[in-house]
């Protein structure tokens, strides 16, 4: 059988493809990305980004109901945005089978909160799958379609940041053969509003047969050990565990909701201490409180804040302290991220931070506009959050607010907010940045980019003509790079009296069309600069200090994007008439 | 490595540092390769923050009959491979004290967002770990590397000079950078790798 070391995202994919799926969707968010992007590699599978995780929740929703076997994919926030159909879709039950991935992210390392959508699938009455290994994120996707059939349950494959970026072996198979499966339309099942009280008892008899199927089910696995410690554990941490403590007996669960409760009475009652090691909330913990199990202990000695690992598990269990880094004795930068050499949303932030505006952020790369050097970005919650915030700061009181918001975060959540805007009569002035893709989890198509997935040419939405057609009157499109249209079209939305918006139109220099075009590098002539320092305080990455305090532009990291030249007030900076060799070049400029 | 732990069932920890867009990924990609054609289970994992280019990277690679974390715990690498001062001084504390060491490419990468980096830039990091007595190979690989032609070849430099220290004979590395990297790149990179292993040697 062929192995292969695969992330646990790609075994998600794999495991979708060889079980027979033949619809996915999602919306980007780290740590689940990869999921769709590795699945659309895939033959016979219709995948694709929507427009946001609710429309994404809902098409797959239907396709089940229609008969497919389907994935949904998305970061734990996404599915808040997506909870109006999770809490209502178990009532009618699913068809084909229908698992939802939610990867959480412990430790925030790119999210805006720590959210453990095991309480979302209770609240839902959705059972609870969650794998330990790249095999299992392959073999649990298999299994969860599976069960969501037998049982007619919509079911959530639950992951954590290192599940779902480590890499570790998992056999490969051949796809399985999967036909649709007959549908009915029937508004006794599917019209849930009109025939809710007909179909609320099934939800709880379906979970009820659900935890049976728990008690016995090979997922919830007992590993044999001392007497004296027992762990229950799930998911990543399982690994943790085993690393740390290789002789305590282990009750692995692979399904945390419903949970096994007969099982886990037994396993407590066997050990005379048990330590429950779960990332992100104490929700076995919770579980087993509740039984009347008191021989545990769980968060208290662990903690809940942040990522598990070995070393933590170490540290709590007293088993001897890591080693720390020698920040006490010597100086440790820090690497702070920054905008990419090249980026459009610099000329934005400049401007804003220049016109002394209160502006609120959104998600995205943008989110850096908060910190130094532009520090123009002042509040910052979730998608779509820019214009209902800003219209709110207004409504408060505050003069001159500003909303920022990205292209694929505008359409995902801002359009609403814009209607409400227009609507109630507001007059802030929007900027929408406009690079033509998701950027901020690695450069991914959206409605208004006019590619798909697969990179396939899509009707492309306008965002100017979107905005005239809600009621706004003052939109100006205008180059990202171009400081002074920039600074113009921001006075100009500014001053008018009524909602504007400025649309910052430039492609993500991360896009395939924009790294691998041809470009003259900017250089700087040292006869004409003065060290004046205009230029670094472009903050770009490819603008370096040589040894003589002069600037110099790193030739290959150069995007030509022309603001260092634009800010030089002795015309010291231009293009390079020949194309610099990338051998001439120092490694891993920053 | 656990304190039971016998010579057999030894699981070999590395875990590699640098910049974003040095090359840390692929490095610890081809290792974990060139382990798994050793037949050794194989774990691997990557943490780095919302940048995607100039942040901080580290990538952690576990092999050996049976590997449960994929995370390198602090003080138990045999290998800390950084492909920049900074970021080895970061992560030394990883390096197992008595038998690991710590492979340092000798260059800096000044934290451009950083006010004042310029002069707070630690660039005796390699003169403070040997101090700190840690086992310290420094090696110019970012020099090699611009010398055969392309600076952006660090990272195979500096694998080159990891897989001296990692058991798993030449062959099979050649074999992993053949078949993983593009046709194009193949030639230099084969070089740049056999420069990394005489570093290695000349400073061993």
């Amino acid at each position: 059988m062929k192995r292969e070391l695969l992330l646990g995202n790609q075994a998600i994919a794999r495991g979708a493809w060889e079980a027979g799926v033949r619809f996915a969707a999602g919306y980007p968010g780290t740590p689940s990305t990869e999921i769709l992007e590795t699945l659309a590699h895939y033959p016979d599978v219709d995948v694709q980004w929507s427009a946001n995780e609710k429309v994404a929740f809902e098409e797959g929703m239907g396709a089940a109901i229609g008969g497919l076997r389907v994935l949904v994919a998305m970061k734990h926030v996404g599915l808040n945005v997506a909870a109006d159909p999770f809490m209502v879709f178990p009532y009618a039950g699913t068809n084909g089978g229908f698992v939802v991935v939610s990867a959480d992210d412990p430790g925030m390392h790119s999210s805006q909160n720590e959210q453990d959508n095991r309480y979302l699938a209770r609240m839902a009455k959705v059972p609870v799958l969650e794998p330990s290994d790249a095999q299992e994120c392959k073999d649990f996707v298999k299994l969860g379609l599976e069960l969501s059939e037998a049982y007619g349950a919509p079911l959530m494959l639950r992951t954590t940041t290192r599940l779902a970026h480590h890499k570790s072996l998992v056999s490969l198979d051949e796809p399985q053969p999967v036909s649709r499966r007959t549908f009915t339309a029937d508004a006794r099942r599917f019209s849930v509003p009109i025939y809710r009280r007909l179909l609320r008892p099934q939800v709880e008899e379906r979970l009820e047969r659900l935890r049976q199927y728990a008690e016995g089910s090979p997922i919830n696995r007992l590993e044999a050990g001392d007497a004296s410690v027992g762990i229950v554990t799930s998911g990543i941490a399982y690994q943790y565990a085993k690393e740390v403590l290789p002789h305590a007996g282990v009750l692995r669960l692979g399904m945390t909701h419903p949970l096994p409760t007969n099982l886990l009475r037994e396993f407590c009652s066997k050990h005379e201490k048990v330590y429950v090691i779960e990332e992100g909330e104490p929700f076995i913990e919770e579980a087993l409180l509740a039984l009347g199990i008191t021989n545990i202990e769980g968060k208290a000695r662990f903690g809940v804040i942040g990522e598990y690992s070995p070393e933590r598990l170490k540290s709590a269990l007293g088993l001897g302290e890591a080693p720390h880094d020698h920040a006490a004795e010597i100086r440790i930068l820090s690497r702070p991220p920054m905008l990419c050499v090249g980026c459009g949303h610099r000329t934005v932030f400049s401007s804003l931070r220049q016109l002394k505006v209160t502006v609120a952020g959104d998600i995205g790369c943008y989110t850096m506009g908060a910190l130094p050097p532009y520090e123009a970005s002042h509040t910052t919650f979730c998608m779509g959050a820019s214009i209902g915030t800003a219209f709110g700061l207004e409504r408060a009181g505050e003069e001159r607010v500003v909303a920022v918001i990205g292209d694929s975060t505008f359409v995902h959540s801002g359009i609403p907010s814009l209607v409400d805007a227009v609507y109630n009569g507001s007059h802030l002035t929007l900027v929408i940045l406009d690079n033509s893709t998701t950027g901020m989890t690695g450069g991914q198509p959206h409605p208004a980019s006019g590619r798909r997935i697969r990179g396939e040419a899509a009707p492309k939405l306008d965002l100017a003509a979107v905005c005239r057609s809600l009621g706004v009157e003052q939109v100006e499109t205008v180059d990202t790079w171009d400081r002074k249209a920039i600074n113009g079209a921001l006075r100009r939305a500014l001053a008018h009296a009524g909602p504007a918006i400025v649309i910052a139109k430039g492609p993500c220099q991360r896009l395939p069309e924009m790294a691998g075009r041809e470009i003259t590098p900017y250089i700087v002539d040292e006869s004409l600069c003065t060290q004046c320092e205009a230029c670094f305080k472009v903050w770009c990455p490819a603008i370096l200090r040589s040894e003589s305090g002069f600037p110099t532009i790193d030739p290959v990291e150069c995007t030509a994007c022309t603001v260092c030249a634009q800010v030089c007030p002795t015309e010291a900076i231009y293009p390079a008439v020949h194309l610099h060799a990338p051998s001439q070049t120092s490694a891993g400029t920053p | 490595m656990l304190a039971s732990a016998t010579q057999a069932d030894k699981v070999h920890n590395i875990l590699f540092a640098g910049v974003g867009g040095q090359g840390v990924l692929l490095a610890a990609e081809l290792t974990a390769l060139a382990a798994l054609r050793m037949g050794f289970d194989v774990k691997q994992t990557e943490v780095h923050g919302v940048s995607q280019r100039g942040g901080s990277v580290e990538c952690h690679v576990r092999f050996g009959p049976r590997v449960w974390s994929p995370m390198v715990t602090p003080g138990e690498a045999d290998l800390v491979v950084g492909l920049e001062k900074l970021e080895a001084l970061r992560f030394a504390h990883f390096v197992q004290r008595s038998y690991g060491t710590i492979l340092v490419n000798d260059h800096a990468i000044i934290p451009g967002s950083v006010a004042g980096a310029q002069e707070t830039y630690p660039f005796h990091a390699i003169e403070f770990l040997q101090q700190k007595s840690y086992r310290v190979m420094a090696m110019p690989a970012s020099r090699v590397a611009r010398d055969l032609g392309d600076g952006r070849m660090v990272n195979t430099v500096m694998l080159g000079a990891a897989s001296a220290l990692i058991p798993i004979p030449e062959e099979t590395w050649l074999s992993v950078l053949e078949s993983r990297l593009p046709a194009r790149f193949r030639d230099a990179n084969l070089k740049a790798f056999a420069a990394g292993r005489v570093l290695a040697a000349g400073s061993a």
